[in-house]
């Protein structure tokens, strides 16, 4: 892929939503202008316009189906668009973007013969630090991760919310400036998911990232994204742009009882019955 | 045979008592005991009671005389030589096996230039080719070392590939994004991955290696146990073949076992969803 000149973000076709604001924090983590990937005839999404600031969060929303996935492929570098500029901060070509960003599937996807330190420390080991080093550096997240004294736990001694506690540690060691996640939460029971929603929240509010969340749970994107698009199935096209206002501080329950979270959730889910 | 790999009956997490597992360990045994047990009677009384001659099927006491009798003489020095030629051709086939797969898996050309070579190599009668080994070499351990491994590389090579090849994508993608490279993916992600695929491998392989000894012995030897064999089978010392044949069925079975216990070792989180 050759350089690309993304001048300005143009307003995307049918994207009726709230003007963008302007980026409070300096600069943009992302930009899409025009993305399209095709498979063969299939065409899995198309003229999609994005911006992220920088270290602000964005959460898709849309049917299974609907090309959420393979647009994070298309932002992390794992693949190229058909058509359109991505540009991960400054960097445009696949190779350099997989440099900059980090990429969370649901499935934990952990190493069996690994114990949770190693698990962690494998972007580490990879960059080159060598293993005992990498070990302690991860060594001294895992509390704040809630996994201290199972650091030589293996994988299938730990439960699914663990798991995927560690697959985000994982994730957040490899020190990429964008965050992308893949229903990372899809794959638990509801209480879990509550538990980690709540504890990714606050993680993020801490410790700031460019995120990019993909779900189909509304009330999670509304949870975790400052900013919910929605989008519609084949081609995947974005249909409407949110901004979520909510109190910072709040507890998970407090900002489901809120009225605008209640508001913003049934305009979504309406757009999403009427999209699908 | 009795070649059962016993895997401990552990529960989800916690850890059996030491003497709970080996009282498990000989229960699940019991079967495979008295099976033996009951063969070993028929045996006994076929060749005692039903008249059958000695050299047509030697009784289990007449076996067991015969192997103590001439250990000392034939079968210590020949168990020996055909243990180095299965041991020292069971190592060197993993070693070219593993070479080979490692090689098919990370270069898609050598895979289609070498596949077709390796099953057809599959489909060299070993009987006659034995010979000529011998003709080539003489009556030293290189032949035998050739068959053996010609034997057991190919179960080794279709296993590892198929152990590298069965990584999730998605997790190969992961690695991607976490900076892993080729080298850092098959090191790190393949190659472990592929370890208990290895090792079944491996199992077969080991069932195998006696097999290739003794037929690299019979091409042309001066001692092993299948030149024992090849001996006593003209001056019908039927008891002298069975006391080599048992050896060389406990080498098998040691060898197996051998496998399966570092297979524990190296890999004990592949017991896990394994029973």
């Amino acid at each position: 892929m050759g350089a690309s000149g993304p001048g300005m973000p143009a307003p995307g076709p049918g994207a009726p939503g709230a003007a963008p604001a302007a980026p409070v924090t300096s600069g943009i983590g992302l930009r899409l202008s025009g993305v399209a990937r095709n498979f063969g005839p299939l065409v899995a999404v198309s003229g999609v316009d994005l911006e992220v600031p920088l270290h602000s969060r964005l959460a898709i929303v849309g049917p299974s189906g609907c090309g959420k996935s393979t647009l994070l492929a298309l932002i992390c570098g794992l693949d190229e668009p058909s058509e359109g500029t991505i540009d991960v901060l400054g960097a445009t070509t696949s190779a350099d973007r997989l440099r900059r960003c980090a990429w969370m599937p649901q499935r934990d996807l952990l190493l069996p013969w690994r114990d949770v330190l190693g698990n962690a420390a494998l972007a580490l080991e990879n960059q080159g630090v060598r293993r005992r080093a990498a070990r302690q550096r991860v060594g001294h997240l895992v509390e704040r991760f809630g996994l201290a004294g199972f650091e030589e736990k293996l994988p299938h001694q730990l439960s699914g919310g663990m798991r995927q506690r560690v697959s985000f540690l994982r994730t957040l060691v490899a020190g990429k400036e964008v965050l992308l996640l893949d229903e990372p939460f899809g794959a638990l029971d509801s209480i879990t998911r509550a538990d980690l929603q709540e504890w990714l929240r606050t993680a993020l509010d801490t410790e700031p990232r460019t995120t990019v969340l993909v779900t189909h749970d509304v009330e999670e994107a509304l949870l975790i994204g400052e900013r919910v698009v929605v989008m519609s199935a084949r081609p995947g096209r974005i249909r409407a742009q949110f901004e979520v206002h909510l109190p910072h501080a709040g507890s998970r329950r407090e900002l489901i009882r809120h009225p605008e979270f209640a508001e913003l959730r049934d305009e979504i889910l309406s757009l999403l019955e009427a999209v699908t | 045979m009795s070649t059962t790999v016993t895997r401990p009956d552990e529960s989800e997490v916690t850890a059996p008592a030491k003497s709970g597992r080996t009282s498990a360990g000989i229960r699940r045994a019991l079967p495979a005991a008295a099976i033996l047990i009951a063969i070993g009677l028929i045996w006994e009384a076929v060749s005692h009671w039903f008249g059958v001659p000695n050299y047509v099927l030697p009784s289990l006491d007449s076996i067991w005389s015969t192997g103590v009798s001439s250990w000392s003489g034939t079968l210590a020095s020949a168990t020996w030589v055909t243990t180095e030629e299965v041991v020292l051709g069971f190592l060197l086939s993993i070693v070219i096996a593993l070479v080979i797969a490692f090689a098919l898996h990370m270069s898609r050309v050598v895979r289609n230039a070498i596949y077709p070579l390796l099953i057809g190599s599959q489909a060299v009668p070993v009987v006659v080719i034995a010979p000529v080994l011998a003709i080539i070499f003489g009556y030293t351990i290189t032949p035998k070392l050739i068959v053996v491994t010609l034997i057991c590389f190919f179960p080794i090579v279709v296993n590892t590939i198929d152990g590298l090849a069965s990584v999730d994508p998605e997790l190969l993608r992961v690695m991607r994004t976490l900076d892993g490279n080729r080298w850092a993916t098959l090191r790190r992600v393949e190659a472990p991955a592929a370890l208990p695929s290895i090792f079944s491998g491996l199992r077969i392989a080991a069932t195998y290696a006696p097999i290739g000894a003794v037929f690299g012995e019979y091409a042309g030897s001066q001692n092993g146990l299948g030149y024992v064999m090849i001996q006593a089978i003209p001056q019908l010392e039927t008891a002298l073949v069975f006391a080599a044949i048992f050896i060389l069925t406990a080498e098998a079975i040691l060898l197996f076992i051998a496998v399966s216990v570092l297979e524990r070792i190296i890999c004990p989180w592949a017991r896990e969803g394994k029973r």
